[in-house]
């Protein structure tokens, strides 16, 4: 076992894992953050996608241990303040999910897009979303939701 | 925290049903707060794994669990020899014929293995990587037989699936419309068109697919006293209920199921799984809360499978294109076992290759087999998308060997606006439609003209990137369906739906559907319906389902049956809320119930401005303190709605496809697509029924096929291999509807959860076609990888005008497509 400290939304955790645990399954087991989920076995799906010191990583291809000293942010805890974030309000509003199986790796993939171009276009979407699978949707709406949150974050900081 | 949105709130006069409200459905699923049932944790839970079968076909001679039951960890190895009193078995529920050849499905075998994958023993540990981590330690002797993979060799019996039973051949199901009196006789229609018409001769493949919906398929069983509880995700508790108690002998009161969050089916979750019966069997063993979640290549793997059809298609017509007969003979290939539903899927198509189109004879004759594979059974669309396929693609050949325009051909051909209700060659009476109105509308949205003055051009100019406009103008039947019908197939079970309204003393109202959703969004259209119904707020609605304890009486969702059947049963529960208080209403106005007026909410007494609300009643029913004799103090009703007739939607997609001819690359240009789906309560949720599904059956035509080896091993065992398209694999789409209210429901509704997929893989392959035509091409089997165009593109001659040959026919030394398994890609079971 290996003593590990990481912070996940905002909490500090200590604990002892296996070395061969992943993140996701710590996030999951350990933490009860079952918010993210698992869709495959080799990183093709996205859904468990995380943000570890604020970018993007699929937990089922980081170990726990890798985490130590580090920051993890799920969808548990990307909304702040009582407010949704902007791409969890675009996607709600865009009719960007169906099942939401996807959507939490869908979300937090389609905020380390938007870090890296706050302004892209339809096939920079498309490309930044590569590594999430959807079955549902088809991903047209959630090509909208992205460019409506992209939009409504620009407005944001320019105001 | 709330998704709810200030300006959405309800203004007074406005209907909901038409509105595109946001889902309720979606706080706790983008917020992380989801209840998938692999998040459940129960105290003492164990976890199970499943020692699965390397090999397609073998018998077990014997299983060593000593070394796994030693392992950390490890509790229990349970083998199907220790539950074989208890674990039930995966039960067919329709067989098609009386004599079907139906092999028993055990959960966890026994001695016999009949595809790989199958479950051998179980693993109970205290954590999931213990249990996973002693797989290896259980030690199974096999004996190998051999294998029968492809379909056609099935046929022989010369290598069975199942040893015992003699044969691979399943069932055979013919529909004939001279016999059963709904029309003419094929083969003398075939036969005229052979002097003095026109016959088109295709065999079409229906390749096998996955159906990958996004959430593993997990199971939790607590076996709490003599009770039971299963979570499940699964598209179908209610039957699952059904078919455990059936099969293990488990008292049906005893047993409760629950379907929390379900992420996807798309049928494949229209099942009752193995690893559901073996967590039970376990569980009920050890006394203990059991679970277990698949991985995605056990999900591949032992999940079922989807279409897997060869069809062999005869059409005769005029020689101007009207249609005058058309001939369907299937081998659907259902793998190792008949699965719940498997037998009847293909046989859906009997009442479908027909088609919008007024053919005068038609046959339809399906064989049913069994290999050494993965069984299959509902996938979107089941069975109808193989139909709508075939046929359109045989719409599109006529068109070509006429020499007109494929929307030119169909038109010709197709049942008129002012014709319906309409009763088609196959004996099914489609209630409403417009085709005419329809394809206007897409074409319009196409841009259709400028697209084919564009295909001209570039033709003439023999630009290396050719251009392909594919057509699929497609119907469907579903809202299963009709219990008379059912029945008269042979099927298990009902088609009705039920439905309670509770009305609660505060106003609130809650609604108990059988339907189970997972992803559709049914809280929010049966609010919808419910605010308009009983006017009351769209946000005073709640719905619950998917847990027998909650919602006892369901046949669940699935066929595209929740709206127009489950929403009818809705409906009618509603009206019987508004009987109840109308008497209860006149009571306390002191008027007479013939002079009230049920409007926006409130019970009105005609001529005056007295009146009571719903829910004012609702309170004084609560309180009972002044009700009429003899009433008793309750607004709760239900319903349970049997429909009487299936659900017709229809449609016309438009498809345009680049083909580059040198390298055999495709991509899709654009895509639009006006579907009638009659009434929308919901256009948001309508439009993402119709994105999901397009992009399904584009799947189908483009990227998926579900491949075995020479050995029976899967090969598309994971998501590397079986390739689910990307966002950037695929385009934004061109949606729009147009309205022809079904007749034979309240709302005026008709299914639209695989409208898409039902009509998108035509179009997209008769695009692709379209574009090499002028090479001599005409078929490229599916899905249509830049490998398999390109191939086509090199083995095709192009003949001068006038050589060709008018109707190619099944000649083996001049196949029109490739052989069964005879492309580099493609493995040997195919």
């Amino acid at each position: 076992m290996t003593r590990i400290t990481v912070t996940v939304d905002g909490v500090e955790y200590f604990d002892e894992v296996e070395p061969r645990m992943l993140l996701v399954q710590y996030l999951r087991e350990s933490l009860g953050k079952v918010g993210t989920v698992i869709g495959c076995d080799t990183s093709n799906c996205g859904a468990c996608t995380v943000h570890l010191d604020g970018r993007s990583v699929k937990s089922c291809n980081v170990l726990a241990v890798q985490a130590d000293g580090h920051e993890v942010t799920t969808i548990e805890g990307l909304a702040a303040n009582g407010s949704l974030h902007p791409m969890q309000t675009a996607f709600h509003e865009t009719h960007a999910l169906q099942c939401g199986y996807c959507t939490p790796g869908m979300i937090m993939q389609a905020c380390d897009l938007l870090k890296d171009n706050p302004d892209p276009s339809e096939q920079e979407i498309r490309e930044g979303l590569e590594g999430n699978l959807c079955r549902c949707t088809g991903y047209h709406n959630i090509v909208r939701a992205v460019q409506q949150a992209a939009g409504a974050m620009r407005e944001g900081v320019a105001s | 925290m709330t998704v709810t949105d200030e300006t959405q709130t309800r203004e007074a006069p406005e209907l909901e049903i038409g509105r595109a409200r946001f889902r309720k459905e979606d706080e706790r699923l983008i917020t992380g707060r989801s209840r998938f049932t692999d998040n459940m944790q129960l105290p003492g839970m164990l976890h199970l794994a499943m020692v699965r079968s390397p090999f397609a076909h073998a018998t077990i001679t014997s299983i060593d669990t000593d070394a796994a039951k030693a392992a950390p960890g490890v509790i229990a190895v349970v083998t199907g020899e220790d539950i074989k009193d208890i674990q039930g078995v995966n039960a067919n529920a329709w067989p098609i014929t009386t004599d079907q050849v139906t092999p028993t499905h055990l959960p966890v075998v026994i001695d016999h293995v009949a595809c790989a994958g199958e479950i051998v023993a179980v693993i109970a540990a205290r954590t999931e990587a213990q249990a996973r981590d002693a797989i290896e330690l259980v030690d199974v002797d096999y004996e190998e037989l051999p294998a029968v993979l492809d379909s056609k060799e099935a046929l022989k019996d010369e290598v069975l699936a199942h040893p015992d039973l003699g044969t691979n051949k399943s069932a055979f199901w013919q529909l004939d419309s001279a016999a059963q009196g709904s029309g003419g006789d094929v083969e003398e229609a075939i036969a005229k068109a052979r002097t003095d018409g026109v016959v088109i001769e295709r065999e079409f493949r229906q390749q096998r697919l996955i159906p990958a919906f996004m959430e593993p398929r997990s199971t939790v069983v607590d076996p709490t006293g003599d009770q039971l509880t299963v979570w499940s995700a699964t598209q179908v508790p209610h039957i699952l209920r059904f078919l455990i108690a059936a099969t293990t002998g488990l008292p049906e009161s005893k047993l409760r199921v629950v379907a929390p969050d379900v992420g996807g089916g798309f049928g494949g979750k229209l099942q009752t799984t193995p690893e559901e019966f073996a967590t039970i069997a376990v569980a009920r063993r050890l006394g203990k809360p059991c679970k277990y979640t698949e991985t995605r290549s056990e999900s591949l793997l032992s999940g079922h499978h989807g279409r897997d059809q060869w069809q062999k298609l005869t059409l005769s017509a005029e020689k101007d294109g009207t249609v005058t007969g058309l001939k369907v003979e299937l081998i659907a290939d259902l793998g190792a076992y008949v699965a719940v539903i498997g037998g009847g899927i293909p046989v859906l198509g009997a009442w479908m290759f027909n088609a919008i189109y007024k053919f005068p004879a038609y046959q339809f004759n399906c064989q049913t087999v069994l290999t050494n594979k993965a069984w299959v059974d509902a996938y979107r669309g089941a069975g109808r998308p193989e139909a709508t396929f075939g046929i359109e693609r045989m719409m599109d050949e006529l068109a070509a060997e006429v020499g007109v325009d494929p929307l030119e051909i169909r038109e010709q051909n197709w049942i008129t606006h002012e014709e319906f209700p309409f009763t088609t060659v196959a004996g099914m009476t489609y209630d409403s439609g417009n085709y005419e109105a329809a394809t206007a509308k897409a074409k319009e949205l196409f841009g259709y003209d400028a697209l084919r003055a564009e295909q001209a051009r570039r033709r003439a100019d023999k630009d290396p990137v050719q251009l392909g406009i594919g057509v699929s103008t497609f119907t469907e039947m579903c809202g299963l369906a009709p219990s008379r019908i059912l029945g008269s197939l042979n099927y298990g079970a009902g088609g009705w739906e039920h439905a309670s309204i509770r009305m609660l003393p505060t106003g609130k109202v809650e609604v108990i559907t059988g339907s189970s959703a997972h992803g559709q969004g049914h809280h929010t259209a049966w609010s919808q319906i419910v605010a308009d119904r009983l006017g009351v707020a769209f946000e005073d609605v709640e719905v619950l389902h998917g847990d027998t304890a909650i919602a006892p009486k369901g046949m669940d969702t699935y066929g595209s049956r929740s709206l127009v059947v489950g929403g009818e049963a809705v409906v009618r529960a509603a009206d019987k809320v508004i009987e109840k208080a109308k008497v209860i209403a006149a009571h306390l106005l002191e008027a007479s119930a013939d002079d009230l007026e049920f409007s926006g909410g409130r019970f009105g007494v005609k001529g005056t401005d007295r009146g009571l609300a719903i829910g004012e009643v609702a309170l004084a029913t609560f309180a009972a303190h002044n009700l009429p004799d003899g009433v008793e103090p309750s607004l709760d009703s239900d319903a349970t709605y049997d429909p009487v007739n299936f659900s017709f939607p229809h449609g016309t997609h438009l498809c345009a496809m680049e083909v580059d001819t040198e390298t055999g690359a495709t991509s899709m240009r654009s895509y639009a697509c006006v579907d009638d789906v009659g009434v929308i309560v919901n256009p948001l949720l309508v439009e993402g029924q119709i994105h999901g599904g397009l992009v399904q059956g584009i799947s189908q035509a483009l990227w998926e096929g579900a491949e075995y080896d020479e050995n029976g091993t899967l090969v598309t065992g994971s998501f590397v291999d079986y390739t689910l398209p990307t966002a950037a694999d695929t385009i934004s789409f061109v949606t729009d509807t147009t309205v022809s209210p079904s007749t034979t429901n309240t709302l005026g509704t008709k299914g639209v959860g695989e409208a898409g997929t039902i009509a998108a893989t035509p179009a997209v392959v008769n695009a692709i076609i379209d574009a090499l035509r002028p090479l001599g091409i005409h078929d490229i089997q599916m899905p249509c990888t830049p490998e398999r165009v390109w191939q086509a593109i090199q083995s095709a001659s192009t003949p001068p005008e006038g050589e060709r040959e008018a109707a190619p026919h099944f000649d083996e030394r001049a196949p029109n497509q490739d052989p069964p398994g005879g492309s580099i890609t493609e493995g040997g079971a195919q």
